[in-house]
């Protein structure tokens, strides 16, 4: 057993660091020009968000080295107590929260906020690591599966219930670490295929997509039966019967969700995205807005602080969920695309990282990172490039925000920690 | 397979979507984009001041006059005294309301009209107390303004660009000011100048906060280009007051150049009444008057068949033809039988029985039974009517009749000449000089209009020759190079066959049916002609009283004015016209009315055929007007 050395800064990932110092650098420099006004443009002038957000980059240092100052085994053995501390801190919100556009998502300490679920999202990652890395653990089992489930979506009912569904989406990415360690793959099939039916309902109704589905099964029997002769609906007539039951009742579901759950303006942002309704003001202005932004920049952007869209201010939330708006007005095609493989490399590092993991714990642990980074940047490029509905969830590392730079730090920083340590026995 | 896959796939595949999405938004749908025009960029104009026009001597017509309009940006009022608000702008409550509700209407946060072009006075005083008034500002305008009441046909008026223009034209926008008749709307380009605009960086809250690109598309404002127009404004006033109780129009033309002296029509409106707060209540009146039509220019529109006058056109073509010569005579009877049963009679008055009438005396005396002979025999040159009517058509042309002159004003009417096919599709190819005999003596299919017969006549002046008449006479003080009005347009008659006609023309002056408006010591010549008109009143075809024409010009030698007038319902042309024509020409020649002549004008100017006019109108009818 080899001792672990003392200068843990030669053994960490330069490669992430250098990626997440790029995108927190870019990212500034795009809060700074969406947030500038001709009155402030001082750098240092704290009353400015991007003056604010200068805050949050500098303390996140002293976060950083705190987190590297810990051992690994740390965060191993408290993962239970940190993730019990989020669930606390979860419920702590509904009496003492404060609201914020209609969510009780923060909590307030005089001159600053702080919004939990977003530190949430890496001690859940760190529970779930713990409980799938036990050597006697097999996700084949239901009992187990339904284990981690739980973990999962505790959190992520809470955030609901706040409410703030975006961010409670995220925890779906989860899907992809239980995956990696042995959740069977129809979960995520079967989840996609819901969607699509979803989708088509909005689109073609209700009575169409239910008979077309009632067909298509009906041809399946058939085919199986043509198959397998008479024994098939001998050994497989519930499972047959269960099938048409759950889709009609599933379609049933849908519709009344659709229709009597989701509120109007759930509606019109699906019904906009899908093309069925137009609408460049109300409720499609902001993906307008956002499009609009993006294409002026053409190829090379018109440079720094030059974006007359976005020095306008006609992009809402520009500086928060819409950042990426600016990139594409003030950088272009390549610099957008630029940011974008930043991204995929970031993931793709990650995830290589973890896969030379000799433990469990840190190789689940970075799939949790990565999973939930690319859940982030799906929906919200998704979003503000106009191919996804609006749902209000910042970009890792570039969205102003203390609360969720300093939640992606912890999530990426731990990692950075623990892949430090990847090659010492525990 | 590694289980790691899963994930790199979808990291690849969602990062070719995006980047394949961003390339559609900005390079595909980027090519689009307008760098100027789009929400983040305002443009402010800056309006240059429209040109002056001028007449010809250089007298002042229409000028720029500052107006005030008190504007209301709705978000930014807050709660107000009205009823001292309504007390200074002299409106009560409800209009108030209205006129805020309308604002609001438009648009919250951008400023619109809400009190349109405030008197002087009025402004003064409110200039001190609007500061209470928060949202509420003043906005200077331009208006027109015209120091002379005339010409108002000529001068046109300006008026607001509606949407639909504003779409058309990139150059104007919705609620600018553009000419909308006469030379305000001919001269558009010259009198507005081109506005200068000035880009602004603006924010989601329409609020500008700052230049764009630092003013690199800026650019400046363009004044206008004043205009000179050919008028003579005295003439035309002049001209204006003999018409007032009368219906008609005059056209006035200088030969050597073209250039319109005068261009009247009667009734007409003081052009002021087409500025300032009253201008749509006063519009409405000018434009829904379809009884004596004010805002009808007849100087240029009013085609009416032209009478005897045309008969110099017949003249001057049997001259040109060699169907007949000066010393060329017929002899008249009461009238011209062209054909064998009683009523296929043309009646004349000229009064000279059975004796042989030369080509002077008839144009003096207005034979017609002489034109008609003529006529028959344009036509009927080569046994061909068609091919002969054809060659008639082609020498009237070359006067500019039976077609749109080309003149520079908006108005106009191409009028009618008759031509082979125009008979070969009524009567089916069986006709000949005397089925159309009436184009002898200027009734029948020709139709003119008086801006028509005055260049014929100008063209007569010049002996063969004429210049398009135009209005306008210099841009900037610099003079107009346009070859369509500075190269003159040569007729199909030779100068040689014009002598006769002017002599007998002058003979009409001297000793003929304007021998009554000579004036001492100007050689006027000219031809009075009557064009009947007929109404029809329960299918019943009445006859009118005849509208009264003359053309003439003046110095015989050497002329410098050359004049159509036409009355309606004016009777014989000596009457009305012709000492009308002679106390222009006096006044344009020599500058003022001679005392011998004071009574002609005194009874000119008092005569009102208003009596006439409205016993036409108490019957509801059309006008069939000039058709036999």
């Amino acid at each position: 057993m080899r001792q672990e050395r003392n200068n843990i800064f030669a053994q960490i990932d330069w490669i992430l660091v250098f990626l997440f110092i790029t995108l927190v650098g870019f990212g500034w420099m795009n809060i700074y020009a969406a947030s500038k006004t001709e009155e402030n443009n001082q750098i240092l002038d704290f009353s400015t968000k991007y003056g604010k957000q200068i805050i949050w980059i500098a303390l996140s240092v002293p976060l950083i080295i705190i987190i590297l100052f810990f051992n690994s085994k740390f965060y191993e053995r408290f993962s239970s107590i940190f993730y019990v501390i989020s669930l606390i801190a979860l419920v702590l919100l509904f009496p003492l929260g404060k609201e914020i556009n209609g969510a009780k998502s923060w909590f307030n300490f005089g001159a600053m906020s702080l919004q939990p679920s977003e530190f949430v999202k890496a001690f859940t990652a760190l529970a779930v690591a713990k409980l799938l890395s036990d050597r006697q653990y097999n996700l084949k089992l239901i009992k187990n599966q339904i284990k981690a489930f739980i973990i999962v979506f505790t959190p992520a009912l809470l955030i609901t219930l706040q409410p703030d569904a975006g961010s409670a989406l995220i925890y779906l990415s989860f899907f992809f670490v239980l995956n990696r360690e042995g959740l069977t793959l129809n979960y995520i099939i079967f989840g996609s295929l819901l969607i699509i039916l979803f989708i088509l309902t909005i689109f073609f109704g209700y009575i169409p997509i239910l008979l077309s589905l009632l067909i298509l099964i009906t041809i399946g029997v058939f085919y199986a039966i043509y198959k397998g002769g008479k024994r098939f609906i001998r050994f497989n007539w519930y499972k047959v019967l269960t099938i048409y039951l759950v889709s009609t009742l599933f379609m049933f579901v849908t519709n009344f969700t659709y229709n009597k759950v989701f509120k109007q303006h759930h509606r019109d942002r699906f019904e906009v995205l899908l093309g069925l309704k137009t609408d460049k003001k109300n409720i499609g202005y902001n993906s307008h807005q956002s499009e609009l932004t993006i294409s002026s920049g053409s190829w090379t952007g018109k440079g720094f602080l030059k974006g007359d869209i976005t020095k306008g201010d006609f992009v809402p939330e520009q500086h928060t969920d819409y950042i990426f708006s600016t990139v594409g007005e003030e950088w272009g095609f390549l610099g957008s695309s630029f940011v974008i493989i930043l991204f995929m490399l970031m993931l793709y590092r990650i995830i290589y990282l973890a896969e030379t993991h000799n433990n469990k714990f840190g190789r689940i642990y970075g799939y949790g990172v990565a999973s939930i980074l690319f859940f982030h940047i799906i929906v919200n490029i998704g979003m503000v490039i106009g191919l996804l509905p609006t749902v209000g969830i910042p970009l890792p590392f570039f969205s102003y925000g203390g609360s969720s730079l300093w939640g992606f730090t912890v999530l990426l920083f731990i990692f950075i920690r623990l892949d430090a340590h990847k090659n010492y026995d525990w | 397979m590694q289980r790691s896959f899963l994930l790199y796939f979808l990291i690849t595949i969602i990062g070719i979507i995006f980047i394949g999405r961003l390339f559609q938004l900005q390079i595909i749908r980027g090519s689009n984009y307008d760098p100027i025009h789009n929400s983040a960029v305002k443009i402010e104009y800056d309006y240059p001041e429209r040109g002056y026009v001028y007449d010809r001597n250089g007298k002042l017509l229409v000028a720029n006059e500052l107006s005030y309009d008190v504007m209301v940006q709705p978000n930014q009022v807050k709660p107000l005294d009205t009823l001292e608000f309504c007390n200074l702008l002299k409106i009560d409550k409800d209009s108030f309301l209205k006129r805020f509700q309308r604002a609001k209407n438009y648009a919250s946060y951008l400023p619109s009209p809400f009190l349109k072009q405030l008197a002087k006075e009025d402004f003064a005083f409110l200039q001190e107390k609007l500061h209470k008034y928060s949202g509420f500002f003043i906005q200077k305008r331009i208006i027109r303004q015209y120091p002379i009441n005339a010409a108002a046909n000529v001068l046109g008026y300006i008026g607001e660009v509606n949407e639909t223009l504003a779409k058309e034209n990139d150059y104007y926008q919705a609620g600018e000011l553009i000419g909308k008749d006469g030379i305000e709307r001919e001269y558009e380009n010259y009198l507005r100048g081109r506005k200068g605009k000035k880009y602004l960086q603006r924010n989601n809250l329409n609020k500008v906060t700052g230049s764009f690109s630092n003013g690199k598309y800026d650019t400046l404002p363009e004044n206008g280009k004043d205009l000179s127009l050919t008028l003579d404004i005295d003439l035309q006033v002049f001209a204006q007051k003999l018409m007032s109780g009368k219906r008609g129009g005059i056209v006035a033309i200088e030969p050597s150049s073209g250039e319109i002296l005068a261009l009247v029509t009667a009734p007409s409106y003081d052009p002021n009444m087409l500025v300032g707060r009253k201008r749509s209540k006063n519009s409405t009146i000018l434009f829904n008057d379809t009884i004596s039509k004010p805002s009808y220019d007849r100087g240029l529109l009013a085609a009416y068949a032209p009478g005897s006058p045309f008969k110099m056109m017949n003249a001057l073509i049997g001259l040109q033809e060699n169907v007949i010569n000066e010393q060329t005579s017929f002899k008249c009877y009461h009238g011209y039988k062209y054909g064998k049963r009683t009523n296929e009679f043309m009646g004349c008055h000229c009064g000279i029985i059975g004796r042989p009438i030369k080509l002077k005396t008839a144009i003096a005396k207005s034979c017609n039974s002489y034109f008609a002979n003529t006529y028959k025999r344009i036509v009927e040159k080569n046994n061909k009517p068609s091919e002969g009517l054809d060659n008639w058509h082609k020498h009237i042309s070359s006067f500019g009749l039976g077609n749109y002159l080309g003149y520079d004003l908006p108005a106009g009417s191409p009028g009618f000449i008759p031509k082979g096919a125009t008979y070969d599709d009524i009567y089916k190819y069986s006709w000949n000089g005397s089925t159309t005999i009436s184009n002898a003596i200027g009734q029948g299919e020709v139709l003119t209009t008086p801006i028509q017969l005055a260049n014929f006549t100008a063209a007569i002046a010049n002996k063969g020759y004429f210049y398009t008449p135009h209005i306008l006479k210099q841009v900037d003080k610099k003079p107009i190079d346009n070859p369509k009005f500075t190269i003159a347009k040569q007729t199909t008659i030779d100068e040689k066959h014009f002598s006769p006609v002017i002599e007998a023309m002058h003979e009409v002056f001297k000793t003929g049916t304007g021998k009554w408006s000579q004036v001492k010591g100007i050689e006027i010549c000219g031809k009075t002609g009557t064009a009947e008109n007929f109404a029809k009143i329960d299918g019943q075809k009445i006859q009118l009283p005849d509208h009264s024409i003359l053309v003439a010009f003046a110095p015989k030698e050497n002329p410098k004015i050359a004049l159509a007038i036409f009355v309606e319902n004016g009777g014989y042309g000596s009457t009305i016209a012709a000492p009308i024509t002679s106390l222009l020409i006096e006044k344009y020649l020599t500058g003022e009315i001679s005392k011998a002549n004071k009574y002609r004008e005194q009874s000119m100017l008092n005569l009102s055929l208003q009596d006439i006019y409205d016993k036409l109108n108490q019957k509801p009818k059309e006008i069939a007007s000039g058709t036999k």
